[in-house]
């Protein structure tokens, strides 16, 4: 994507500009737009209820008619806060969980950077949203703030272990850390793709089918509460902190907090698309390759990857409004209990079958 | 080297979203573990007593009304039992069977909201607007019947001020049979969800002998092990009259008397009320409601306490009276502000995400609370 813009403008700063800030005008802002008003709209269908109606066809600029509001905020600062990290924090909050698409590839077309470490960058990246939570919680100056601050560090920190094991058992397998080869190795039918055992064959494929579903959920419950999602927002439990770290942000900065949520929520979707569902490879061969129409595969893949991160993120918000929240203790006992030796023996476990 | 800690002090409330009304709780901490709890109260003092007294005995019951405003019918009951014991009134069978159905119908409502609010304390948000969709269905019905859908006024000395509408008694059969499908329903989704279990067994334990000597009624008690229930052991109005199982706590997540029995009394007790309600429809008489109601409302002098099986527990009304129009004086002992008090009791040890769980498990009205 970067050479088609460096051929189109011929300066490469601005080009490099250009492509960093495609996903985020193109794909993360749209997508904020819609996550909300879906959430709300998934959330009323569970609850019998009818959702926004009001702004708009059938409430459909309900997001817009927020945002609008969240601008026109006043923009508080509580007169004991840290000024400078309390600024700081919604920044680099959003900064921690867009990064994480500069490696996550869209189609075969476009992604940020082909990166060779694409999914260490990755888990790297997004531990930075840490830092900017207990930035946020410690500069609010408010006991609810720290308290969610500080539980959502050590949730964080503590789940990034059964995730990064998961992911090591698939580097492993697949023996690149490139996300881009990683799904070209999950080409043309579905069960090429990791969650069937990924491109192995015959005994092998049949014996890796029942861990990598294990992987997979362990994957799947881990990253749900690095997005701090339902049963796992403990750091923003309405109930008992308030807001969490997020309580005394109000206006623009509070609306960057929110959409790193969703950005987050998308991200962590896509990358177990494309860990374990083939990425933005479709099913069943393109229509491109059908008709020998060379441009529409790209746009079939973003629109499978699309597809496939929209699912998951559907997931994340039905278990959102299906299950009540874990006490932080349970949380940590989960992890460190259950998650931890599971995806450290499925780890072993997989290593072996792969030697097979 | 031995690191410095001090203990922190954490306002829960007033403005919080889960301390169900305005209450506020000084929670001292030590990291997230609980040292000790102070609920402080008053927050909602509307002088509900001393009011009374420059009321007659009439215009007291709109009071009641908005003591615990979601059992605002079983309060508006407890009082005109109580002044009807104190003049000797009897009243019609019709009168006494409806105030039952209208009494078991809120109890019903109440227990949606403890129940609902509860899930949502703990994080389940959809049971909450299922309970609370049901809980409309009985709020038309009351509305049907006397034109408010939270405070009433419904129950008079001596009557009730309107008589039945004529599709009330197919309204409620049809909702009964709407509700108890529902019921399960809310089990499956919360009742015996992991995280839920989880969350709420073995937290807040309340044992038996702790339970009597504070003095707590109710669900409360009867989540401890404890059988007691007014409606059994000094049968008002016409309650001897129905068959209905008391549910007590048995333990079966955790240890008798925790948070998640205290949530499933409440639940086994929605259908309890269902059955009587089935059964008082079978039995109801006809006959005129206003036919008791005394033209002039002077009890003798004397002094009364009367109670009742509130949805929380037990709401005591103690009247004296000094032969005036006027009360001379109305006390009531709130089951829910006896609640409060063991706060301190259950919270201690636990973290404070179990404050939220066991505040809303002993399911406190702040406006019977602070009257």
């Amino acid at each position: 994507m970067y050479d088609i813009i460096l051929d189109f403008t011929g300066n490469e700063i601005l080009s490099m500009f250009i492509s960093a800030a495609l996903p985020l005008f193109m794909f993360i802002l749209p997508f904020a737009l819609v996550a909300v008003l879906a959430e709300r709209k998934v959330s009323a269908f569970m609850q019998d209820r009818l959702g926004p109606t009001r702004v708009g066809p059938k409430g459909l600029l309900q997001t817009v008619a927020d945002i609008l509001k969240l601008f026109q905020k006043e923009d508080i600062v509580a007169s004991n806060a840290d000024k400078k990290l309390f600024n700081l924090a919604p920044i680099l909050v959003f900064a921690g969980s867009f990064a994480v698409f500069a490696a996550i590839p869209f189609s075969g077309a476009y992604i940020g950077t082909f990166a060779d470490v694409g999914i260490f960058f990755v888990v790297a990246i997004s531990s930075l949203v840490v830092a900017g939570i207990l930035m946020a919680g410690w500069a609010s100056n408010n006991k609810y703030s720290l308290l969610g601050a500080v539980r959502s560090a050590a949730q964080i920190i503590s789940y990034e272990i059964p995730t990064a094991l998961v992911i090591l058992s698939l580097v492993m397998l697949a023996g690149t850390l490139n996300l881009y080869e990683l799904t070209e190795m999950q080409t043309e039918y579905f069960w090429n793709w990791y969650i069937f055992g990924g491109p192995a064959t015959g005994i092998q494929k049949i014996l890796l089918i029942p861990f990598m579903i294990v992987g997979f959920i362990i994957l799947y419950i881990s990253t749900l509460a690095e997005v701090n999602r339902t049963p796992f927002d403990i750091p923003e439990a309405e109930s008992e902190l308030v807001a969490g770290y997020h309580t005394e942000y109000s206006g623009m900065k509070f609306a960057i907090f929110f959409l790193a949520e969703y950005a987050n929520m998308f991200a962590v979707s896509a990358i177990v698309a494309t860990l374990f569902f083939g990425g933005f490879q479709s099913p069943f061969g393109y229509l491109g390759d059908l008709f020998g129409v060379e441009w529409l595969i790209p746009i079939e893949q973003f629109g499978w990857f699309t597809v496939k991160g929209l699912f998951f993120v559907f997931v994340q918000m039905w278990l959102r409004w299906t299950l009540p929240r874990l006490r932080v203790d349970q949380l940590m006992t989960m992890c460190w209990k259950y998650m931890i030796p599971y995806a450290f023996v499925n780890l072993i476990i997989i290593g072996i079958i792969s030697l097979i | 080297m031995a690191i410095k800690t001090e203990e922190m002090v954490l306002n829960m409330g007033p403005q919080h979203p889960s301390t169900h009304g305005v209450l506020r709780l000084e929670l001292k901490l030590d990291g997230e573990l609980i040292t000790g709890v102070t609920p402080h109260i008053g927050y909602l003092h509307r002088c509900f007593e001393k009011h009374c007294e420059a009321m007659t005995y009439p215009q007291v019951v709109p009071y009641t009304d908005r003591m615990d405003y979601l059992a605002a019918m079983y309060n508006n009951f407890g009082y005109v039992t109580a002044v009807e014991k104190l003049m000797g009134i009897e009243v019609p069978e019709r009168v006494e069977y409806i105030r039952i159905i209208m009494g078991e119908l809120q109890r019903i409502a109440s227990h949606m909201v403890a129940v609902g609010t509860y899930g949502l304390d703990i994080g389940a948000f959809t049971p909450f607007l299922y309970l609370f969709r049901d809980r409309e269905k009985i709020l038309s019905l009351f509305e049907k019947t006397c034109g408010a859908r939270l405070l009433y006024n419904y129950m008079w000395i001596g009557g009730v001020s309107h008589d039945l509408h004529p599709d009330f008694l197919r309204l409620t059969k049809e909702f009964i049979d709407y509700f108890r499908p529902n019921i399960k329903e809310l089990n499956n989704l919360l009742t015996f969800n992991k995280i839920f279990i989880e969350r709420t067994a073995n937290v807040g334990i309340l044992p038996a002998d702790v339970a009597v000597n504070y003095g707590m009624t109710g669900p409360n008690l009867r989540a401890s092990g404890i059988k007691y229930d007014l409606r059994k052991d000094e049968p008002y109005s016409i309650y001897d009259r129905f068959d209905f199982d008391v549910p007590i706590g048995d333990g079966r997540h955790g240890t008798i008397g925790d948070c998640w029995d205290r949530y499933y009394m409440r639940v086994l007790e929605m259908e309890e009320s269902l059955k009587i309600i089935e059964q008082a429809i079978e039995q109801i008489p006809d006959g005129d409601v206003h036919s008791a109601i005394p033209k002039r409302i002077k009890p003798p002098a004397g002094s009364i306490y009367h109670r009742v099986e509130n949805p929380r527990g037990e709401l005591g009304y103690f009247i004296i009276s000094d032969g005036s129009l006027n009360p001379f004086r109305v006390k009531v002992r709130p089951p829910s502000f006896v609640s409060l008090e063991l706060m301190d009791e259950l919270c201690k040890g636990h973290l404070v995400a179990d404050v939220v769980a066991i505040l809303g498990s002993i399911d406190i009205v702040l406006g019977e609370v602070d009257r």
